[in-house]
């Protein structure tokens, strides 16, 4: 290994050409990363089948390591500087100009963290029933191209790890799922792949049809796409907006196409739910945020007020929908499409307030659902049913169980004091600047929300355990230990989330800017410059931009819209 | 034959520019010798090293009296095909303007007779052209016999049926290839054609104990011969149209001259299409190929799916987007038509096959349709494209058809989706690589497949045609749900697969060292391109097709300039030639 790291950095030459500084470690930290869990995954290929606690313990020390780097790039970023750190790139396809390049800002840094604290507990709460081998196989690729996702800054590059993700998912939740696994596993592929044909075209069209600023050369760098995507023509680029914006809403999901989520996840094996609804759900929002808006400002600003109405459907059609769930994992999937659409509709506020809270809000569900899944995992563990029907009085019997689902689950409504309610404030506080009534429409999913996790905790867990729900054991040492770090997540984003947001904010701020610049039109902003200390401790807002008044001919604009 | 082209050229249009300037002047002595042209014996030694390693194999067969000993003839085959690749090295060489591989300087070498100056070139009265196509194809046709025949090796031992048959016909089949890609005529182009097909058609009803085979071999034959009818005469009427059957002397007439009624001209797109369509399987030409592809023993079926389109598409290129280039816009919404239609019907007919054999035909057809909207771009991006898909499917298919081979066990019949239940956990290596192949044919990254659909959907968005673009991609994604139609029953149907019962022996299959070794072959490039496609892109880019004018001419035409050689005397100027 020694040898290998100077030999890998070699490859991947360290460039500040992005950033405009310097990337600070001497050393390929993101490509390393990106091929810990690859790295893992050949090594337990190769190891015979029978060793079932050597394959275990490779898949979890190679997610450590990863999940280790990810810190390791928390502690050394630079959390004032807007552009993007650890910058490294190598060349892919010379022809096309097509680079490995990785690189995170403060938006996609704690993504890249969640996927790396994320991975090893889902990894740790769960056992596979059967061929274990493939089982960590699979789920240590599936970092490989989560990591990647949130490392690519190249749009091909970008897509490869986007589409890879799909092939272990698939064979996760088809093989080692519940009942009708290969039903959701195929429903799951073809949706998400029928989005991503349209991405691939919209990919290269963009690629083709921006190439002429650049000297003519095509290329799939981001930036260099970016800065000349301004060739485009404004119908040109909506269109292809558009082919994105199909395969991110799949992914998400946004409204209409959210039906493959609730059979997929109800399928999957723990890890799988676990990973599907923290980390690969965020694909969507995340390719929104950083490709949606970077690359198609005007777009984006056309397509608002579509996504915020979808982002709002969302919100109250799945917390209605999860309320009337008799299958606990089938809930909580489809709160996590109500959970989705605060994201979406934070994204699209376009508000300094919006999108951080959306960033927030990313990370919290990524936290709280995979938190509530690694909890409905034990119970399935110890009941082998995830049917309120058959659920009764747990409370009673695992009083430890019941209390950590508590927080949990507080934290999914967004009690105050927890990490969910940040989030949503952040996001329902920039949804009114720019659309007030979406905000009002979104609050009443919050009280939905409360309203069907609050009803399946009391058929749940209160009253008198039956036969069945008798004999349920409390939570053991191990799980008690896999379960705190994510409790303890919960509790520390809920009561101080400035670190995080003092590291989002840059990214987020540069993200608006590019899009105030190059549409020409001021972005409803009442706070800009005014200080969030009342939500998020001290001092937060010194270094912002002076307060620039709003622009009274956007907002009538955007209140056109709302109309 | 080539006399024959420029005997062809002296039709009685006025507007022709004669391009054999010597050999239309009636010989005034009976007795003089007809003018013959010159021949570069280098050009041609792919073709001839397939056409004779094949005759030379039969020769041999007979002489032996107790048979050949164990894997001779697959080790003949995958010599005289290496034999070829490496007499097509030269070729690329001159052809990129190499003057030394390696350490070692050819240029003082026998062939020093091919023109000394780089790029394409021509020979034999313009009727073979050596370019990055023609070489690049010849390589790829070797490959796909060098597979082929490694698969059959063990599969003709199981099903009792050793004998040279099947691998002289492989090289039969590639020699007509091989003319097809270097083809600078129609009528030589119809020579390969035919070669080709009449070798394949053998090949399809080779398998002597199934009536299956045969059944697929006549009616390969018979769909097969009106396709060719329909090719012949759609040279004839370009001939009219053109009063050549030359494609260089066509383009240029075609550059020089608008006829005032261009009806003949189009019916003869219009016909040779039908034949190239037929040959490569695009619908609505497709009804053959999964017929043929379900009888036909599965070794043939691999170098079907994978040479024989390879030498299509080249026709195809060559053809329509080298010579008649110009015309894009007549024969574009034809080929437009042609891959929507492959694209949709091949996707949405496979998914409903309960045969794997079938299945994996629609998925060709739809591959098909893939390669057309990269040749409908008429672009040198799109030719790329054209040639990385080629080079790619032929590694993915023959993979596929391998290990369709290794599961079909004896009698070759154990096609159905059923036979494929539970391979994951009997076969678990095996089933592995095949998720491998039906992965990359459904397009996954980090795989060729994917790659290969990239650069297609690149030409198509940069010719403008980015409907067909999206029409592809979902399609591909519709062909999606039929590779995993086939991972779930390899993976996912099993249900006491949960308990680890021991496999038995009877379940278990073997793979046998050839068959292993081409597996391998291509699971290796699948990935290895997929990962790495920096290369095959690098020479799918050289891969550029050009009609070239035989170099004694183009000095005085004023056109091209390409230098003569001392040894290379114009032809049709009355001096003999060895």
């Amino acid at each position: 290994m020694s040898t290998l790291v100077p030999a890998f950095a070699a490859v991947f030459e360290q460039t500040s050409e992005h950033t405009g500084e310097v990337t600070g470690l001497g050393f390929p930290l993101l490509p390393v990363m990106v091929l810990c869990p690859l790295l893992g995954a050949i090594v337990i290929a190769l190891l015979p089948k029978e060793r079932v606690d050597v394959i275990r313990l490779v898949a979890v020390l190679s997610s450590v390591a990863a999940g280790a780097l990810g810190i390791v790039a928390l502690a050394q970023f630079e959390p004032g500087a807007p552009g993007f750190q650890f910058v490294s790139s190598a060349t892919w396809i010379e022809s096309l100009d097509i680079k490995f390049i990785l690189g995170i800002d403060g938006i996609s840094l704690f993504l890249v963290v969640l996927t790396g604290i994320l991975f090893p507990i889902s990894l740790l709460a769960s056992k596979p029933e059967h061929d274990p081998k493939g089982y960590y196989a699979w789920l240590t690729l599936l970092e490989v191209g989560c990591l990647g996702v949130f490392c690519a800054l190249d749009l091909f590059v970008f897509f490869l790890f986007f589409e890879i993700t799909l092939v272990p998912l698939y064979m996760l939740i088809g093989k080692w799922g519940h009942g009708r696994r290969v039903y959701a596993a195929t429903k799951f592929f073809v949706f998400t792949m029928l989005g991503s044909a349209f991405m691939l075209v919209a990919i290269v069209s963009l690629a083709i049809l921006a190439k002429a600023g650049d000297g003519g050369t095509i290329s799939f760098d981001l930036q260099k796409v970016i800065a000349s995507q301004a060739n485009l023509g404004t119908v040109t680029s909506r269109l292809i907006f558009v082919g994105m914006a199909v395969a991110f809403m799949v992914k998400t999901p946004v409204f209409p196409f959210h039906t493959w989520l609730p059979d997929a996840h109800t399928e999957a094996p723990t890890a799988g739910s676990v990973n599907l609804a923290g980390i690969l759900l965020k694909l969507g929002t995340y390719g929104f945020l950083r490709y949606g808006l970077q690359l198609f400002p005007e777009a984006s600003l056309y397509f608002a007020p579509t996504m915020i109405t979808l982002g709002a459907i969302g919100i109250i059609y799945g917390g209605i929908v999860a309320a009337m769930q008799q299958n606990l994992k089938r809930l909580v999937a489809y709160s996590s499409v109500a959970h989705m659409g605060f994201c979406v509709m934070g994204l699209f506020a376009l508000t300094i307030e919006g999108v951080e809270g959306s960033v927030l809000q990313m990370i919290n569900h990524g936290i709280t659902t995979g938190a509530l899944f690694i909890l409905l995992g034990f119970l399935y563990r110890r009941r082998h049913t995830y049917e309120l029907a058959e659920l009764r009085g747990i409370q009673k019997v695992a009083p430890v169980f019941a209390g950590v689902f508590t927080v949990v689950m507080l934290a999914s409504i967004g009690v105050p004091g927890l990490n969910g309610f940040v989030g949503e404030f952040l996001v329902l506080a920039g949804t009114f600047i720019a659309h007030r009534w979406w905000a009002v429409v979104a609050a009443i999913g919050v009280i939905i929300a409360a309203l069907y996790l609050l009803w399946a905790y009391q058929r749940a867990f209160h009253g008198e355990p039956d036969e069945a729900n008798r004999t349920v054991p409390d939570l053991d040492w191990g799980e008690k230990l896999v379960i705190a770090p994510l409790v303890a997540l919960i509790v520390f984003l809920g009561v101080y989330p400035k670190p995080v947001l003092d590291r989002i904010e840059p990214a987020v701020r540069r993200v608006l800017e590019h899009v105030e610049v190059s549409t020409g039109r001021e972005l409803p902003s009442s706070r800009k410059g005014a200080d969030l200390a009342p939500l998020v401790g001290d001092g937060h807002g010194a270094s912002h931009p002076p307060a620039t008044g709003l622009d009274p001919g956007a907002e009538a604009e955007h209140a056109e819209a709302d109309r | 034959m080539s006399s024959l082209a420029v005997v062809l050229a002296q039709a009685p249009q006025t507007t022709v520019i004669n391009l054999a300037p010597g050999a239309g002047t009636p010989a005034a002595d009976p007795n003089a010798p007809i003018p013959t042209p010159p021949v570069l014996w280098a050009a041609l030694l792919p073709i001839l090293v397939l056409g004779i390693g094949g005759l030379v194999l039969l020769t041999i067969s007979s002489l032996l009296k107790k048979g050949a000993p164990r894997g001779f003839y697959t080790l003949y085959t995958v010599m005289v095909a290496g034999l070829s690749m490496a007499a097509a090295v030269p070729l690329w060489a001159k052809v990129n303007g190499w003057t030394k591989i390696a350490w070692w300087d050819f240029r003082d070498l026998w062939w020093q007779s091919l023109p000394t100056e780089a790029g394409p070139f021509s020979t034999l009265g313009q009727a073979i052209g050596v370019d990055g196509l023609s070489v690049f194809l010849i390589l790829l046709i070797c490959i796909a016999v060098i597979l082929g025949s490694l698969l059959s090796d063990d599969f003709l031992l199981r099903e009792g049926l050793e004998g040279p048959e099947t691998y002289a016909l492989l090289l039969f089949s590639a020699c007509g290839g091989v003319i097809m890609a270097m083809a600078d005529d129609l009528i030589v182009l119809f020579l390969g054609l035919e070669t080709l097909s009449i070798a394949v058609y053998v090949l399809a009803a080779s398998h002597l104990k199934r009536a299956q085979s045969q059944e697929a071999g006549l009616k390969y034959f018979v769909l097969g011969g009106f396709s060719s009818a329909f090719f012949l005469y759609g040279i004839a009427m370009l001939y009219g149209a053109t009063g050549t059957t030359n494609l260089v002397a066509m383009k240029d007439f075609l550059s020089r001259s608008i006829p005032a009624n261009n009806a003949l001209l189009l019916i003869g797109f219009a016909l040779l299409l039908v034949g190239f369509a037929f040959k490569v399987a695009a619908v609505p030409f497709h009804a053959w190929s999964p017929d043929v592809y379900d009888g036909a023993p599965t070794p043939s079926v691999a170098f079907m799916a994978s040479g024989v389109k390879a030498a299509g598409f080249a026709g195809l290129v060559r053809v329509f987007v080298v010579a008649f280039g110009q015309y894009a816009a007549d024969w574009q919404p034809i080929v437009y038509a042609l891959a929507v239609l492959s694209l949709v019907v091949g996707s949405v007919l496979a998914i409903v096959q309960n045969n794997v054999k079938r299945t994996l035909a629609y998925s060709s057809v739809s591959h098909v349709g893939f390669i057309l909207i990269a040749v409908e771009a008429a672009t040198p991006a799109g030719i790329q494209a054209v040639l990385f898909y080629l080079a790619s499917y032929t590694f993915m298919v023959v993979g596929s058809f391998g290990v369709v081979t290794l599961v079909g066990r004896v009698g070759d019949g154990r096609h159905s989706l059923d036979d494929y239940k539970g391979l994951g956990r009997t076969n678990p290596l095996l089933a592995a690589i095949f998720t491998v192949f039906l992965l990359a044919q459904a397009g996954v990254p980090f795989t060729a497949g994917f790659v290969a659909k990239f650069y297609a959907v690149i030409a198509a968005v940069d010719a403008g045609s980015t409907v067909l673009a999206v029409i592809a991609m979902i399609s591909a994604t519709i062909a999606a749900f039929l590779y995993l139609r086939i991972i779930v029953a390899m993976y996912m149907t099993d249900s006491d697969g949960r308990s680890a019962s021991p496999v038995s022996r009877a379940e278990r299959i073997r793979i046998p060292f050839a068959t292993g070794l081409s597996l391998l072959l291509c699971v290796l490039t699948t990935v290895g391109v997929g990962l790495l496609p920096g290369p095959l892109t690098e020479l799918s880019a050289k891969g550029t097709p050009s009609l070239v004018r035989e170099p004694a001419r183009t000095a005085t035409d004023g056109g091209l300039t390409v230098g003569t050689t001392g040894t290379e005397a114009a032809p049709g100027q009355s001096q003999q030639q060895g």
